[in-house]
């Protein structure tokens, strides 16, 4: 058995295996490596007896999976009305210009993903930047390369 | 520590009883409140708890000072937020520095720091006091008001205000006067369609099958809402409490808490409250002791705003991709596995507890005609105290918006009201006397949704906020049906050729055709709302999308492509702009009238922004067309 397989066998054994438990077992596997490696369907597909079609499609229709390995550092601009009213698609344009990629993307030194969300609740301290689960309220384009370099 | 559960509704009443007296007995004694939701720690309330906590030690206070870390009080505009007990001192804005202060000036010396009082922004009138702080005075917080009293990782601390003794009561009770009771209580769903709770559990209790299943909505996806979050992060037990006599009353055996991943601390709350809830009885086999058994999960959400719908969201729990299913049936009759499933939100849950407390009277005393109860609102935007809002139904937008929300910074003119998220729509400034309730929005051409409401000022573009929220539909549009996959990406177009100055006058008429057809043939609760925020904008703000069409100007000054940026000879070329233009299209010698170049310039702002106020050298206008004589 290689690793994948040995991390996978750990998750599915966790919940069970029925096809109930799909998403949460690519949950996990995603948490594992930070993305959906390849191979790692496959093996989900015969450790819950799922076909793979139908693995794929719940990998390529929750927004949570990613099958690109992610940067060491994600940057998650929060993109809901609140943040959006006070500005956060002129953050964005700032954020896509100093990193040079669009949302969902990495740089190519693997130091950065760029990651947009509908909403973190945290209307009040908006427009909102997380870098690696660090919220910074209050961003401005001024401020967005400061805090970028922390990374 | 592992506890022993609750053989009986005896046995846990006596202990409830004890814990209640326990409470009584410190209530004069001096107790820290540190207000620990996501926003609070957003703030950093983490390092003031534990600073608290520190000092507490070495002072060895531990006997005389209560402490509590409690989740999100509500007003988040003056995170990090430190209350003092028994007078009800409220502390705004406070750092870890503070905590030493705190504890020689207030707790000790029982003197107020005024620095750390709460100060209208307008006339500058400090209020030391939490109930007369204006933010909360108008409010009427039957369920916001827990989260200051409760520790959400102590079952104790939810025992000892009263907690799990309406669900020992109902226990007591016939399934069906408890449906009764939330029947004639007039609750209606909080998560936006606004349909009666008692009936909806009537239909699960009615339908033949089983086992059934009962499900709390905690896919809070409408963005600009948040009182889900704060209630799961600030008193799970609640929700938990709520869905127990829900499920007794209709007779399920299981429940799921389906909760978006982008509250981690809910959903690491709501899990130690599972826990906790297991250990003491209350969910499992046989609880309190009355043969009545009830398990509970959580799920998590994988990021699909869709899954909202009910019919998607039980897709998504049996692990199947979140897409919606035509209704009937509807889930009362085939929901979860096939079976009877009754699903609420967040707040609908919280609020059972309530009403079987206190009885139906009593909680139908407050709202209007049809709309009983309070809501939770999320008022946010541009809005100068933000923050999670109760109020009774019935309440008008302007008390809101003015007396609460304390209007709209920097001396700038309310534009809308947006609610109801991307469902929903914007209501302007002569609708501010409306009455908020089911009702009242939707004769609006807007609806209450979750309850986010979003104040707009005079800065912020109608066609750009109708733009946005098309996008996000589009975006989130699971693509079965065709009129929401396709037509709402035709819309997003329509606006954005408009926003970029290259919309036609069909374009409206367009917009307003192809809005009714997705309203009426989309298969989900998505479709039929998305077209809301284009349909209200067009309504109230017509000349705005006019503008853009015939002028090519947006009178907002918003809209990238139609505005530009200039530096005017008032510029003393102190050279700050330069450094700070990301594409560096700014150009000037020391001492020299500055310039930008148009072809390199993003519109972003940035200049507009750091231009020293007392030069103020940089202006923005539209049309982007300037004639050229």
């Amino acid at each position: 058995m290689n690793q994948t397989q040995q991390v996978i066998t750990r998750i599915t054994s966790k919940y069970g295996k029925n096809r109930s438990a799909l998403i949460s077992v690519l949950q996990d596997v995603h948490a594992a490596y930070n993305y959906l490696p390849e191979g790692s369907l496959d093996i989900v597909s015969a450790q819950l007896a799922v076909p793979l079609s139908t693995v794929y499609g719940v990998a390529t229709f929750f927004k949570a999976f990613s099958f690109a390995p992610r940067g060491r550092h994600v940057a998650t601009l929060c993109t809901g009305t609140a943040c959006h009213v006070r500005g956060a698609s002129t953050l964005l344009v700032e954020a896509e210009t100093r990193l040079g990629i669009s949302p969902g993307e990495t740089t190519a030194d693997q130091r950065f993903t760029l990651e947009t969300v509908n909403c973190l609740g945290c209307c009040a301290v908006g427009p909102l930047l997380v870098l690696d689960g660090k919220y910074h309220g209050q961003m401005t384009a001024q401020r967005i390369a400061g805090v970028l370099e922390g990374g | 520590m592992s506890k022993k559960a609750y053989s009986s509704i005896e046995d846990f009443e006596k202990s409830a009883a004890g814990l209640l007296e326990r409470r009584r007995s410190t209530r004069d004694r001096p107790s820290i409140i540190v207000a620990g939701g996501t926003c609070g720690m957003a703030r950093g309330a983490g390092n003031i708890a534990e600073a608290f906590r520190q000092q507490i030690a070495r002072r060895k206070l531990a006997r005389k000072v209560l402490f509590r870390e409690t989740g999100c009080h509500g007003f988040c505009q003056a995170e990090p937020l430190v209350v003092i007990d028994p007078e009800g001192i409220l502390y705004c804005g406070v750092g870890p520095d503070d905590v030493t202060e705190i504890l020689d000036e207030t707790v000790e010396n029982k003197r107020i720091i005024d620095r750390l009082v709460f100060k209208n922004s307008h006339d500058g009138r400090s209020f030391p006091l939490e109930r007369e702080v204006p933010f909360y005075r108008r409010q009427q917080r039957q369920i916001l008001s827990q989260n200051r009293l409760v520790d959400p990782r102590s079952i104790e601390d939810y025992v000892a205000i009263g907690g799990y003794g309406a669900l020992a009561r109902a226990l007591q009770r016939d399934p069906k006067h408890v449906i009764a009771e939330v029947k004639a209580a007039g609750l209606r769903g909080r998560g936006g369609a606004g349909f009666l709770t008692g009936k909806k559990w009537e239909f699960c209790r009615d339908a033949t099958g089983g086992p059934k299943y009962v499900i709390c909505n905690a896919d809070e996806g409408d963005p600009g809402a948040y009182m889900d979050r704060s209630v799961l992060e600030g008193n799970p037990h609640s929700v938990l409490e709520g869905m127990l006599i829900g499920a007794y009353a209709m007779g399920a055996q299981e429940g799921v808490v389906y909760i978006r991943m982008e509250y981690p601390l809910a959903i690491q709350n709501v899990g130690i409250a599972l826990e906790q809830a297991r250990e003491l009885g209350f969910i499992g086999r046989n609880v309190l002791g009355t043969g009545f058994d009830f398990d509970l999960s959580i799920t998590r959400g994988a990021g699909a705003f869709v899954c909202g719908e009910e019919t998607a969201l039980i897709a998504s729990v049996e692990g199947r991709r979140g897409m919606p299913r035509t209704r009937p049936p509807y889930p009362a009759h085939s929901g979860l596995w096939g079976q009877p499933t009754n699903i609420n939100n967040v707040e609908t849950w919280a609020n059972v507890p309530i009403i079987i407390r206190h009885g139906a009277d009593r909680y139908a005393e407050v709202g209007t005609q049809t709309s009983k109860g309070t809501k939770i609102f999320s008022l946010v935007g541009k809005i100068n105290n933000t923050g999670l809002v109760e109020i009774p139904m019935g309440t008008t937008l302007r008390e809101i918006v003015e007396d609460i929300g304390g209007g709209i910074p920097d001396g700038k003119e309310f534009k809308a009201v947006q609610t109801g998220g991307p469902s929903g729509g914007c209501i302007p400034a002569g609708h501010l006397d409306l009455h908020v309730d089911y009702e009242g929005l939707a004769e609006a051409g807007s609806m209450m949704g979750s309850g986010g409401m979003i104040v707009m000022d005079e800065n912020t573009c109608m066609v750009d906020v109708a733009h946005y929220f098309l996008s996000f539909t589009q975006g989130e549009s699971c693509g079965k049906c065709t009129p929401c996959r396709i037509g709402t990406r035709q819309m997003a177009q329509i606006l954005a050729r408009i926003k970029r100055g290259e919309g036609t006058p069909e374009d409206l008429s367009k917009l307003e055709e192809l809005a009714e057809t997705i309203k009426e043939t989309s298969l989900c609760g998505l479709g039929h709302t998305a077209p809301n925020p284009v349909l209200t904008t067009l309504r109230y703000f017509r000349d705005e999308y006019e503008a853009h069409i015939y002028e090519k100007r947006c009178p907002a000054l918003s809209c990238v492509d139609l505005i530009f940026f200039e530096i005017t000879y008032e510029c003393v070329g102190c050279g700050i702009c330069i450094p700070a233009c990301t594409t560096g299209a700014i150009t000037g010698e020391h001492k020299r009238v500055h310039a930008i170049d148009q072809e390199k310039c993003l519109r972003c702002g940035t200049c507009f922004d750091v231009c020293p106020p007392k030069v103020a050298a940089v202006v923005k206008g539209s049309p982007a067309k300037v004639a050229v004589s």
